[in-house]
């Protein structure tokens, strides 16, 4: 079992998408949860923001990520020519 | 059926549940009709538990099985949809049905720790966990640790780890069990617990993951739909919006507004509310007052006169209930259960001390819903006690705020980062990526997992601002002679979900007069919104679901650690497959019996216990599951260390913390509760795998290429792990 150089790049993709995706999770949760009293101040359409994310704007980011994440790596797959076959 | 493809099964799943749906609504549109007839509340009640018990029992059978990877993984056949369902249910239990919205109702924003936590960790779980474990395709999470590390002891410690987690967790789903069916049906508490085991074990006895799996899916339709109508139909009467998510914005700002009326003494309102809140001061400055007069009299050993009052008086007032004209059999029970826990001068001082706590609770001023981290009110406290309070003064207060409220702010972090992790570390929810057909399946499912979760999730927080609209808006203010029905019906049911008591007794309810349990919220929510008893029941039905499904999987989780990793790996590899599966079953049966007694025994402090299970979870498994995939120099002697460590400060941190092993607060570290122990478990545990790994040798080749298997969904020439 060789791994070629396309290989190699594969798995780097992938721990870059891995990377950028945790990025917003993290922004999506403890940075808002760290300002969350300044964000407060700021009210959209009855929420005050910061309860807004934490009660449904951040769940909608993580559905979100979760998603883009099984479509990118599943396109991925198929570039790379390392998807499954028909089980 | 092996004859048919992944997309015919998918087909003809699809149409089985949608009937299965359609079914359920006939069905509950039936019994409500049945109900304008006359049918009595007791019998819908005993209606939707033996339906729904019976319609599990049958999906249970229909998928007994016989074969090993059918038994453990269901085939490895649910498609993406489906598993996303069964997850979801697996996942919700009876605390995130019933308890949820309760906790959101009395913490306001700080209670969104769970809302956050409870979803967020499935970005774990797709982004670090359940490909790779799908590729890797065993049947156990110590499965993939000791092929992973090689050797018996981290399979071992994977095994311990698994059953320390689970078990508590199952204990309390019961232990909800046993709640929800003795109120569905008036049976008694410990009868109920048992119609639940019998209610779990038809489902997976015969079955196991594949027949557990179907029952879930099943059981998520029920669920969601249960907790939806309600809280849609609640919306629709207060809003005109059926989009409850949507339309309690404009709830919340009332709610706001409300709140800032209650705090102001110069309304007609607040001014009501401070009148009670000073008799809870009083009520609170006498029981301090005696717990210090009581405590200098342990000092000099004079302690046993005052307890002895103590009982004189509850003796006499025992005497009087039971001189009634009408004898009042529950509250003559709990007169004598009070008398029996009065044991000492310690006992007194306990009780005073609660007292003295929840009288304190009511006295303080109404807290803001969508205030974040708010501090003791030092600053407010002191400006209304001394108005001439100097600068210096007024900054010590403002600091003292301060630090109240990052404290808060902290614990928030902490414990949403425990509850994320340990989500990504829970055996049996990664467990059901094993069951997809394939990697693509699986990435695919912790989308659909995900967003079934979330629908239950992004609900809670709604229903919590439109009950307490109700609340706030409808029962305060109303005089004692015509509060609604389903106050008096729920006050006479269990005091501690409802209570009011006129305390200063001018006729008129006031907030802090009411007294309500967080699990009132969603049990109550069908009769606030006026709905027939039918809807209750549908409720009840719900929560019932809620907890058999998580305890399905917790108990295949327990029961598959100890016969497919301890017996059969490690005992008797040989073992042919009738004898695995015999054990298997057996094992189910005993470790089904034991959750139940211990669950009859009402043990205190359950709730406690769960929360536990996440940060135990998050610092046992999460380093050395991650570590093991991203990290190919991680090893034998890392994961031990990794584990153990990680295992070790947790529990260590608990125990010095947490009162029910003797613990003390004073012992925290930077103020972190104990729930959230796994925020130091786990940095210890990646330290100890890390550390361990570069102390031995780089594992053998195989296990690098093992490495190199689970990260590619498929390879040339790739090795096989796939279990039988």
């Amino acid at each position: 079992m060789e791994l070629s150089e396309r290989h190699q790049e594969y798995w780097r993709k992938n721990l870059r998408i891995t990377a950028v995706l945790l990025a917003i999770w993290f922004v999506a949760t403890f940075v808002v949860i760290f300002f969350a009293p300044q964000l407060n101040e700021i009210v959209i359409m009855g929420f005050p923001l910061a309860f807004y994310m934490a009660a449904q704007g951040s769940l909608i980011i993580y559905v979100v990520i979760i998603w883009f994440y099984a479509r990118r790596m599943n396109q991925l797959d198929n570039e790379y020519g390392v998807q499954e076959g028909e089980e | 059926m092996s004859t048919q493809t992944q997309s015919q099964f998918f087909q003809q799943l699809k149409k089985y549940y949608t009937f299965y749906t359609g079914g359920f609504i006939a069905f509950v549109i039936v019994l409500a009709i049945l109900e304008q007839m006359g049918l009595p509340p007791r019998w819908i009640g005993y209606i939707f538990l033996a339906a729904t018990i019976s319609l599990y029992a049958g999906i249970g059978i229909m998928s007994r099985t016989a074969d090993v990877s059918e038994y453990y993984v269901a085939g490895r056949r649910v498609p993406a949809l489906f598993n996303g369902m069964a997850t979801g249910a697996d996942w919700m239990s009876a605390a995130s049905f019933i308890g949820m919205a309760g906790t959101l109702y009395l913490a306001g924003f700080d209670g969104l720790a769970f809302v956050m936590g409870w979803t967020g960790g499935y970005v774990l779980v797709a982004l670090f966990l359940a490909p790779y474990l799908r590729k890797f395709g065993q049947f156990t999470i110590p499965d993939f640790l000791g092929t992973r590390y090689g050797g018996n002891l981290p399979r071992t410690i994977g095994v311990i780890a698994a059953i320390i987690c689970s078990f508590t967790y199952v204990v309390a789903q019961i232990y909800g069990v046993g709640i929800i069916t003795a109120r569905l049906t008036g049976l008694e508490f410990q009868i109920g617990v048992f119609v639940g085991l019998a209610g779990i074990l038809v489902c997976s006895f015969l079955g196991g993951m594949r027949a557990v799996t179907w029952t879930q899916v099943a059981q998520y339709i029920i669920l969601i739909i249960a907790y939806m109508i309600p809280v849609v139909w609640l919306s629709v009467v207060h809003t005109g919006n059926p989009v409850p998510q949507i339309a309690y914005g404009q709830v919340l700002q009332k709610v706001t507004l409300k709140e800032n009326e209650l705090n102001n003494p110069a309304t007609v309102l607040g001014a009501a509310e401070a009148s009670v809140r000073a008799i809870y001061k009083e009520k609170q400055l006498a029981a301090e007052a005696k717990i210090k007069s009581l405590e200098a009299a342990i000092a000099t050993g004079s302690a046993d006169t005052i307890v002895g009052e103590a009982r004189a008086a509850l003796d006499a007032e025992l005497a009087a209930l039971k001189a009634a004209p009408e004898p009042d059999a529950k509250k003559i029970e709990a007169k004598t259960k009070e008398i029996a826990d009065l044991t000492g001068p310690d006992a007194l001082v306990a009780k005073l001390k609660k007292a003295a706590d929840g009288a304190k609770k009511s006295a303080g001023p109404v807290a803001a819903h969508a205030q974040p981290f708010s501090g003791k009110g030092a600053e407010k406290k002191l400006l209304n006690d001394k108005p001439d309070a100097s600068a210096a003064e007024i900054a010590a207060a403002k600091a003292e705020d301060q630090e109240a409220s990052n404290i808060k702010r902290r614990n928030f972090i902490a414990l949403v980062l425990c509850l994320m992790v340990g989500t990504a570390s829970l055996p049996h929810i990664l467990m059901r990526y094993y069951t997809t057909p394939s990697v693509r399946e699986a990435r695919k499912s912790v989308f659909w997992s995900l967003l079934f979760i979330f629908l239950l999730y992004f609900t809670a927080p709604a229903l919590a601002v439109l009950v307490k609209f109700e609340v706030y808006n409808n029962l305060v203010g109303l005089p004692f002679t015509s509060l609604p029905a389903w106050v008096a019906n729920w006050q006479a049911v269990d005091a501690t979900l409802m209570k009011i008591v006129d305390i200063n007794l001018d006729g008129i309810v006031q907030l802090a007069e009411i007294t309500i349990g967080g699990d009132l919220i969603v049990l109550a929510t069908p009769e606030i919104a006026g709905l027939p008893y039918v809807i209750s029941g549908m409720v009840a039905a719900g929560g019932l679901a809620a907890a058999l499904s998580t305890a399905d999987g917790l108990l295949l989780t327990i029961a598959n650690a100890l016969s497919h990793d301890v017996y059969y790996k490690m005992i008797d590899p040989k073992a042919s497959t009738i004898r695995r599966l015999a054990i298997s079953r057996s094992l189910l049966l005993v470790v089904a019996v034991f959750a139940a007694y211990t669950a009859s025994l009402k043990p205190g402090d359950i709730l406690f216990l769960v929360g536990a299970a996440f940060s135990l979870a998050a610092s046992a498994f999460f380093p050395a599951l991650v570590l093991g995939v991203f990290w190919k120099r991680a090893n034998y002697l890392g994961a031990v260390v990794g584990m153990l460590a990680g295992l070790g400060v947790c529990m260590y941190y608990m125990f010095i913390t947490y009162d029910f092993f003797g613990g003390v607060a004073a012992n925290e570290w930077f103020a972190i509760k104990p729930i959230a122990a796994g925020v130091f478990g786990m940095p210890i545990g990646f330290l100890g795998v890390i550390i361990g790994s570069l102390l031995s040798r780089a594992p053998s080749l195989e296990i690098q290429q093992l490495v190199d298997h689970v990260r590619y969904p498929s390879l040339v020439n790739d090795i096989e792990t796939r279990a039988a």
